[in-house]
């Protein structure tokens, strides 16, 4: 469904605009990361990417169809931050999206294979660990079978081995050519995964650029900034 | 005077041997009660779900009115069903005044509202959490209303045993469309109303012990279930 | 619309309804009653002897007399037993019943605490001892209900030349509850109040109190018995009802009543005339 395509995109809330003059282009499979301060709105412009949120201006179209459009939303999957588990089992709640999907029950196994969560699959999924959560988030996501899936700091507050579980995931899903965008704040992270980084700063894009390019030469003044912070030695 | 050794001295009379009056007392009494209970979740677990997900215009007069009608007197209720089913009211054509049909009728609208307005409550706060994945996955409202009211079923099941509790407790409703018709129409609650009146306060307080124990019995009962739903 | 919505909704509830739950069958007969009569037992003396001679089930409501005639101007009785013999009449006259048969009679009582405060129980006539209640300002519970014994009481206070609500809330105590709950309410208070002879000798709560006053003619207290008008209530059980009348006039349903005995005492009087 690529290229996602946004024109001079805008979204208000409460009559503040949180997001402007936004114009962005991701024609690339792969990893793209959106990266910036807190509050710099790149859980917002993941939403509005996923066609949850409509912009008060410009406009957002996957492969020409607008984003809130319920055939583009239908190929999409999204974790929020929090991921959210349904009160049930490990595999139902796997089974609960291959149910509304439509798709076979027998790729359960698989899903429950890729997450890592095969032993734990008839457990309450919220007696699971915060890393087994977030990996049943994204299996849960992945058995959409989207085409994009959106994450939203996905290893936020985790340790470096669940970290390292969550990226091999990540890592399946571009295999199977699924287009990743997610919001991470871990440079380091972002150095290991990212094909292009897109820094926001204030509601503004201020840069898109190849990773390479990004982590040894940024353009903007903001993102040289954000990464000599976080390089800083200690 | 009433003294609690008569009271207990009743109580196991009571229970020593199966008195049939006493069974189908209690039977009636369960029966009316646990229906209506079922009849009133039926419904208002589905529209309490729906008042907390789905906006409306007047959606919060709606909610108003429910919290509201949690505290409708049973008595002033049982008027309005009487004048409802009474032979001379409108629909006194399905002659169910004073039967076990009518005094169901009665304890579901009793129950329909704080059903449904415990339901709400609890759903729209774990609506705050599910809004946005539920809206990611493009899940239809009638799915999402199943799902919410799945994932909450424990606390749920509280306000049903709620529901159940005011219907097996009352006694201003079922005593007026059911008029205490013995063999027919006649509860643990009207027949405590009745030996009341009859000054026969031993035995009035052992089938309240009664009533409670059942109480006790369904609580139980639902308790030990919550484990196998979790 | 609504009918048939209705209709298929009692088709839904029809599983937990069993054959016995249905009052529009022939063979059963409503009666809106008077407590006393219910809570005395003489209907589970009765009614087991009719039903099994007729086959007619009588469903019994008991209910204050004022609260009966309503339910029954609501059509929802096909017969009336009570005792508020103006009440009756003019229930009557207004067309809601058929005819209304003298039943049986007992008498009203006044029942008051052991140490009868009023002093009371040597005058001979209801009037003296009213009065003797309202100088001494002894606490009185009314019924306050609109029920025969009220208004009988409201008679006998007119007799007595006094106006005992003006001291309401004070010593004159309305309860608006039955005859069991007034009773309670003056055991409970060491009050003076007015029963029916049947509800006192079958009640159980009656602590210290004793009867101060009987036997003076104006507390003669006569039970009456109506068929209800099927020219005003279509629905109404005609046929049982008047089946159930005529037997309780009956020599048979007369005679039982005279046999009927609580703690070997006769409670009602059969004075139906045949």
């Amino acid at each position: 469904m690529l290229p996602l395509q946004i024109r001079q995109l805008a979204v208000c809330i409460d009559n503040k605009a949180l997001l402007h003059n936004i114009d962005l282009t991701l024609a690339d499979k792969g990893v793209s990361i959106l990266m910036g301060h807190n509050g710099a709105g790149k859980s917002l412009l993941l939403r509005c990417m996923h066609g949850l949120i409509e912009p008060a201006a410009g406009s957002l179209q996957w492969a020409g169809i607008h984003a809130t459009d319920i055939n583009s939303r239908h190929r999409q999957a999204m974790v929020f931050q929090k991921p959210l588990m349904l009160n049930r089992s490990v595999a139902g709640n796997i089974l609960y999206v291959l149910k509304l999907r439509n798709k076979p029950k027998d790729r359960l196994q698989q899903h429950l294979q890729t997450a890592e969560l095969e032993s734990q699959s008839r457990q309450s999924a919220r007696s699971l660990s915060g890393g087994e959560q977030q990996r049943l988030a994204i299996a849960r996501a992945l058995a959409c079978e989207p085409e994009v899936l959106f994450l939203d700091e996905p290893t936020a507050n985790l340790d470096p081995e669940a970290t390292q579980k969550i990226e091999s995931q990540i890592h399946h899903a571009t295999g199977k050519s699924i287009k990743v965008i997610m919001v991470t704040h871990d440079v380091a992270q972002a150095r290991r995964i990212a094909d292009d980084v897109v820094f926001i700063h204030k509601g503004a894009i201020t840069e898109h650029t190849k990773a390479k390019t990004f982590f040894t030469t940024p353009e903007s003044k903001q993102a040289h900034d954000y990464l000599a912070a976080y390089v800083k030695p200690v | 005077m009433t003294t609690f050794s008569q009271v207990l001295s009743e109580v196991a009379m009571l229970l020593s041997g199966p008195d049939p009056d006493l069974i189908e007392i209690v039977g009636l009494s369960l029966r009316v009660s646990v229906t209506a209970t079922v009849l009133a979740c039926l419904i208002g677990l589905p529209l309490g779900a729906l008042l907390a997900i789905r906006p409306f215009p007047g959606r919060g007069l709606c909610t108003l009115l429910i919290n509201t009608l949690m505290g409708m007197p049973p008595v002033v209720l049982g008027l309005m069903v009487y004048l409802l089913l009474s032979r001379s009211g409108p629909m006194g054509f399905l002659q169910l005044l004073y039967t076990p049909t009518a005094m169901i009728i009665a304890q579901f609208a009793l129950v329909l509202p704080i059903v449904a307005a415990l339901t709400r409550q609890q759903v729209e706060d774990s609506w705050k959490d599910y809004c946005d994945p539920m809206h990611s996955l493009c899940v239809p409202t009638t799915s999402a209303v199943q799902t919410l009211l799945w994932d909450n079923r424990l606390s749920l099941l509280t306000a049903a045993l709620a529901g159940f509790s005011r219907a097996i407790s009352e006694v201003g409703a079922v005593i007026i469309v059911g008029g205490n018709i013995d063999h027919l129409t006649r509860v643990m609650t009207t027949a405590i109303v009745l030996e009341t009146s009859k000054g026969d306060l031993p035995l009035a307080l052992a089938l309240g012990v009664v009533l409670m124990t059942i109480a006790l019995i369904i609580n139980a009962l639902v308790f030990s279930s919550k484990g196998k739903l979790a | 619309m609504i009918k048939n919505i209705l209709l298929s909704l009692s088709v839904l509830l029809s599983p937990c309804l069993t054959h016995a739950d249905n009052l529009a069958d022939d063979k059963t007969v409503l009666l809106q009653s008077t407590t006393s009569t219910a809570n005395s037992g003489l209907y589970d003396y009765l009614l087991p002897v009719f039903e099994s001679q007729t086959g007619i089930q009588v469903n019994v409501v008991a209910v204050g007399t004022g609260q009966a005639i309503k339910n029954a101007t609501n059509c929802d009785a096909d017969v009336l037993l009570i005792h508020a013999r103006e009440s009756e009449l003019e229930f009557v006259s207004q067309g809601y019943g058929i005819e209304r048969h003298d039943l049986m009679y007992n008498d009203f009582i006044i029942v008051g605490p052991q140490s009868d405060p009023a002093n009371i129980a040597n005058l001979n006539t209801i009037s003296d001892a009213l009065t003797a209640i309202a100088d001494t300002q002894s606490i009185f519970i009314s019924r306050g209900d609109d029920s025969g014994t009220h208004k009988k009481e409201v008679s006998l206070w007119n007799n007595a030349d006094t106006d005992p609500t003006i001291h309401s809330g004070k010593w004159y105590r309305e309860t608006g509850s039955g005859m069991g709950a007034t009773l309670n309410l003056a055991v409970g208070m060491n009050a003076y109040t007015l029963t029916d002879r049947a509800t006192w000798l079958s009640f159980k709560n009656r602590g210290s109190h004793r009867i101060v006053i009987e036997g003076d003619e104006s507390l003669f207290n006569q039970y009456g018995i109506i068929l209800v008008n099927p020219a005003k209530c279509p629905r109404s059980n005609v046929e049982s009802g008047q089946a159930f009348v005529n037997w309780m006039i009956s020599e048979t349903g007369q005679s039982l009543i005279e046999q009927y005995k609580l703690n070997a005492q006769q409670l009602f009087y059969p004075n139906a005339s045949q």
